[in-house]
């Protein structure tokens, strides 16, 4: 849809609907605290859950390495993901949805940029990234106590944090890429609140160690969410390759590792084909 | 002037009438619905392989003989998680405060300060409709579940005795949950805006009811003051009993509390409604 003799500088105008975001939210500024504070609220009953969780047991899943300060480094990873999620690509997949039902969409068709990243960047929920805030904290203190600990005490290394950072983004890649899949299907089937559920309860099953469902009737699952959709690999990989639960790493590992990299990229294409589809079978709305 | 029965039938009559609005308003999206409530299954799938993970590490550990953490085994805590979404099934308020708010912000509830209808009541008898079509909906997706997961209640049924306070506890949180909202809502003749309140409430009540986990995790020293707070029946409460964590002499007493304590949220909304329609001041068309 762009027109070929316009090139309009992609960073530029995505810092401008940062910066319109940024001042939509600091009109209503109560607002914006109080939903930073819930989220932070979230953040500590979830932290709360776990530190009473290892009250009774030293590791989630016997000889799988999670202790608790390495799981914490795993929930900091899940906290980076979902919030950078939330703040730059949530609220312009429930926009979307929402562009199709009342064609809307028209607008944004017309717009000489390419209008999948129209879509997917327009509006930035800056209040999610105290989530991201409440991340680094959990991740500061899981590495010190790692760090300071009697048994087996950990720092990572610096190749390993360079990874973890790529890693991290690729995982940021995959959901946004189911992302955009899901809401594209509301070309096809209009309302689709059931999906926006289906999307949280998909990646309810990105929040915890992958090796937790290798076993009896958990072993579809494994495949299917490691293999077809991809939401295992999100935060797993950049998590494992950080925290180190089993030392030294398996091949095994490093499989995942290139697997969640091959992924990243295919998902990316096919969100992006689907994207495509979804668009050409699109037929405006009312008038 | 009208003799009493005369206004009475009136009365049932109109109540009747609500109730089979808002049924029939329900059962327009029942697929949508039963779909929803299987859905809404799924998180469990993930609570089971957790505490699978976290009970096979302390059994290969080995110093915990008993294999149970804070009472509940491995099944049982299965088992839990199934019970405490019948007991959100009953106790869960979607949109009743907000909507309250809303009407109140908005000044639709001229409409009740007119008409002959107490809005409490109205309320009250909508939310029966909705339960009750969202019940006659859901028990497919939810014998089907409880049927798969079977294995998970290892005791098998409990005594008629434990059915009949479980019911007793569902229906009772059925009532908690609503006053407790209801009075939630009626905030708004106060401050208008009361959505960034009602969602801190909604996380506490998410971590405090017991639906996150059983409450008799917690440390003693917090437990004991929790299990002090109402939340506690709106999801805890009833799937320990059905599960027969509330030993059988205390059980009379624990539902007497219950009621203690629905009846001041009945109190309270009551006041908080007489209360705030006399400050209420009729804003918007």
């Amino acid at each position: 849809m762009t027109l070929k003799d316009l090139h309009p500088n992609y960073f530029k105008v995505f810092l401008t609907f940062a910066k319109n975001s940024l001042i939509r939210d600091m009109t209503f500024r109560t607002n914006f605290v109080l939903q930073c504070v819930s989220s932070v609220g979230w953040t500590l009953m979830n932290v709360g859950f776990y530190l009473i969780l290892f009250q009774y047991t030293d590791s989630i899943g016997a000889d799988s390495g999670w202790d608790r300060d390495k799981f914490f480094l795993f929930l900091a990873t899940t906290w980076f993901i979902n919030s950078i999620v939330q703040a730059f690509f949530m609220p312009n997949a429930e926009e979307f949805s929402e562009l199709i039902r009342t064609g809307g969409l028209d607008f944004a068709l017309l717009k000489p940029i390419d209008t999948q990243f129209l879509i997917s960047f327009r509006k930035v929920d800056w209040s999610s990234l105290s989530n991201f805030a409440a991340g680094v904290v959990i991740a500061i203190i899981s590495l010190r106590n790692l760090a300071l600990r009697a048994t087996s005490p950990m720092i990572p290394a610096w190749h390993e944090v360079i990874l973890y950072i790529i890693f991290v983004f690729l995982g940021i890649i995959i959901m946004y890429s189911l992302m955009i899949c899901l809401s594209a299907t509301s070309v096809w089937l209009g309302r689709n609140q059931t999906l926006y559920n289906f999307w949280f309860y998909i990646t309810n099953f990105s929040r915890y160690p992958m090796e937790m469902y290798d076993r009896g009737w958990g072993r579809p699952l494994y495949g299917i969410f490691t293999f077809i959709i991809p939401v295992l690999l999100v935060v797993n990989v950049p998590a494992r390759i950080l925290a180190r639960p089993i030392d030294p790493r398996t091949t095994a590992e490093w499989f995942f590792v290139m697997w969640a990299f091959v992924a990243a990229c295919g998902s990316l294409v096919i969100s992006r084909w689907i994207f495509h589809r979804a668009l050409s079978s699109y037929r405006s709305a009312s008038s | 002037m009208s003799p009493a029965p005369s206004q009475l039938q009136w009365k049932i009559s109109s109540w009747v009438m609500i109730f089979r609005t808002a049924l029939e308003e329900r059962l327009v999206y029942r697929g949508d619905f039963a779909l929803g409530t299987l859905m809404r299954f799924l998180p469990i799938v993930t609570q089971i392989f957790l505490w699978f993970a976290v009970f096979d590490a302390i059994e290969r550990k080995g110093d915990n003989t008993d294999g149970t953490i804070g009472g509940f085994s491995f099944q049982e805590i299965v088992a839990y998680y199934l019970l405490t979404m019948l007991g959100r099934a009953f106790s869960s308020m979607p949109g009743l405060a907000s909507g309250i708010a809303k009407q109140i912000r908005e000044g639709e509830i001229k409409r009740y300060l007119i008409q002959p209808i107490d809005l409490i009541g109205f309320l009250l008898i909508n939310r029966i409709a909705h339960k009750f079509a969202y019940y006659v909906i859901a028990a497919g997706p939810f014998a089907l579940v409880f049927f798969l997961c079977r294995h998970y209640f290892i005791s098998g049924w409990p005594s008629l005795t434990t059915l009949f306070a479980f019911t007793l506890s569902l229906v009772m949180g059925f009532l908690i949950g609503f006053f407790l909202e209801a009075s939630i809502g009626m905030i708004g003749f106060w401050f208008l805006e009361v959505s960034s309140l009602l969602f801190v409430y909604m996380l506490f009540s998410f971590f405090l009811s017991g639906h996150m986990f059983p409450l008799s995790l917690l440390p003693d020293s917090i437990e004991y003051f929790v299990t002090f707070l109402p939340l506690k029946y709106l999801a805890y409460f009833p799937a320990a009993i059905f599960l027969g964590k509330i030993p059988q002499e205390e059980l009379l007493f624990e539902l007497a509390l219950e009621a203690i304590w629905l009846l001041f949220f009945i109190a309270l909304c009551r006041v908080a409604y007489s209360r705030g329609v006399k400050r209420y001041s009729g804003y918007g068309g």
